[in-house]
């Protein structure tokens, strides 16, 4: 599969270099100029728009995706760098009928308002969760602390990431606060 | 924002990446972490000719202590790796502070201390942390390896004393001399943020007696400050009052603080000074 024709930014045809990236488990293989950003060839290259541009300048955490594993911010990273290693993005989380636990936290405490920071904030939470299985609201508050929302005020992000902590544990997750 | 166009080369061992760096010099830029350097591409800051990414070579990565108490600290050895070390929380007090201390999560996947420090930023943490605990960055280029002290490391604010054709290979840590105390304090606006001002106290004692102090001050110079004199009213007694005060205030008189979004001059000061006593307080060898 060759996306060169929707990663293309200028018109001009500069030198590209052949990647394969492996995104939400599928190999992808795509021609890419070396100052393409990661986003760009997520969001135009391969049409996985989940994964948010807030401030492009390194601040805002809107386009963390993880790398290996890791969580990173995708505006700042170069797409020829994730060649031959493994993205997730939001869209790799889980499926409408098979949310992640993360995802159903987030439903279930109204870990959002308007949504746009929730792709980055539950990418976070997911690398914290694979790395810490029971982690404290500190944890959780730490880990997410590179992601801005400016609409929820946090409270409930922290309270749905702890909910999915306890689900995937098999914990009896905290019952829903009245709200 | 897209990057200027720069050509792109992965080498995939240190001797590719030197001969890279030795047929393209000054027109090449080495890219660790890319966390400063990829937001300078963008802003079109930086527009090399070649960006030199050093991800895939093999045998930059570690974090190491040899048998006589030297810590190396590899090109690509991460923040996060730091943050994460036993080997620092258990040895390297000012290490184990700044490291979470440095951006944020994301930041910290990907970012270098060794990045960091050639990055030579002034707000930057890693320089003042090293420069405090007298370690120097090893030089790797084409007629091989040469250290050059921290404190002559940084020429200028994002300027380092790198020759072109060289890299940074690692940061070195000098074996201690006695037990060491110390720790980095760093007040920032919010959670994340650059430092409004940062100081490393790093001390060793013996026999009740400092031994060897050094003091550097974050984000409060046109560089990291090395405050020796402050340092070096601490060494060859044990700490008191008076020699805390003098550091303090001698810290306070070293640090060159701009006023800007994040304070006034005289509050940098006052922070740096007070910052110096709290690091001392802490410097104290428990049951010594
Ligand atoms: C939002 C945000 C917040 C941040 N907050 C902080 C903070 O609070 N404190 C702090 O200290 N830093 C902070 N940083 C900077 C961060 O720590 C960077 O990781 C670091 O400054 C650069 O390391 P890097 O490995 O990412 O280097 P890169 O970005 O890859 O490189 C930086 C520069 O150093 C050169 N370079 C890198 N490695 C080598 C080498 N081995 N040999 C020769 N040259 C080399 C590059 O050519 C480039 O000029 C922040 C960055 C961001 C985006
Ligand atoms: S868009 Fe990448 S950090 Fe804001
Ligand atoms: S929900 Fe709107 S930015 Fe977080």
């Amino acid at each position: 599969m060759s996306f060169s024709k929707t990663v293309e930014i200028t018109e001009t045809s500069a030198d590209t270099r052949r990647i394969t990236v492996t995104v939400n488990g599928t190999p992808r293989v795509v021609e890419v100029e070396p100052r393409l950003l990661l986003v760009h060839l997520l969001r135009e290259g391969l049409a996985l728009r989940g994964t948010h541009i807030g401030c492009d300048t390194t601040n805002c955490g809107a386009c963390t995706v993880l790398h290996d594993g890791n969580p990173i911010k995708s505006c700042t990273m170069l797409a020829v760098q994730a060649d031959g290693h493994e993205i997730t993005t939001v869209e790799g989380l889980g499926t409408p009928s098979e949310l992640d636990p993360v995802q159903e936290g987030f439903h279930r405490e109204h870990g959002l308002q308007c949504g746009f920071c929730t792709p980055g904030m539950m990418m976070a939470a997911r690398a914290l969760l694979d790395r810490e299985p029971d982690p404290s609201e500190e944890d959780v508050r730490w880990a997410l602390s590179g992601n801005l929302c400016r609409c929820t005020g946090y409270q409930n992000i922290v309270k749905a990431v702890l909910w999915a902590a306890d689900k995937q544990r098999g914990a009896q997750p905290a019952e829903e606060d009245a709200r | 924002m897209y990057p200027a166009k720069f050509a792109y080369e992965a080498p995939r061992s240190i001797q590719e990446l030197l001969d890279l760096l030795a047929r393209h010099g000054d027109d090449a830029k080495v890219l660790a972490g890319g966390q400063s350097l990829v937001p300078m591409l963008k802003l079109r800051f930086a527009a090399p000719e070649l960006v030199v990414d050093i991800n895939g070579v093999p045998g930059l990565d570690h974090l190491t202590e040899d048998p006589d108490g030297t810590l190396r600290v590899g090109a690509l050895c991460r923040h996060v790796t730091l943050e994460r070390s036993a080997l620092l929380a258990a040895e390297y007090p000012v290490m184990a502070a700044a490291a979470p201390l440095v951006a944020d999560p994301m930041v910290r996947s990907r970012g270098t201390m060794v990045g960091s420090i050639c990055h030579a930023d002034p707000q930057g943490d890693w320089a003042s942390v090293l420069m405090a605990l007298g370690g120097h960055i090893v030089a790797m280029g084409p007629r091989g390896k040469r250290p050059i002290a921290m404190t002559d490391f940084v020429v200028g604010p994002f300027q380092n004393a790198l020759q072109p054709g060289e890299f940074a290979y690692e940061a070195v840590v000098p074996p201690p001399v006695g037990q060491r105390t110390g720790t980095y304090l760093k007040l920032e606006r919010r959670v994340g943020d650059f430092a409004t001002v940062g100081v490393a106290v790093s001390l060793e004692h013996s026999g009740g007696r400092v031994v060897r102090a050094g003091i550097a001050l974050t984000g409060v110079g046109p560089a990291t400050i090395n405050a020796a004199d402050a340092a070096d009213v601490l060494v060859g007694k044990p700490l008191s009052e008076e020699t805390v005060e003098q550091a303090a205030r001698l810290a306070a008189e070293a640090a060159q603080p701009q006023a800007d979004h994040r304070g006034s001059v005289e509050y940098k000061r006052h922070v740096v000074a007070t910052f110096v006593r709290r690091g001392l307080a802490r410097g104290e060898v428990v049951a010594a």
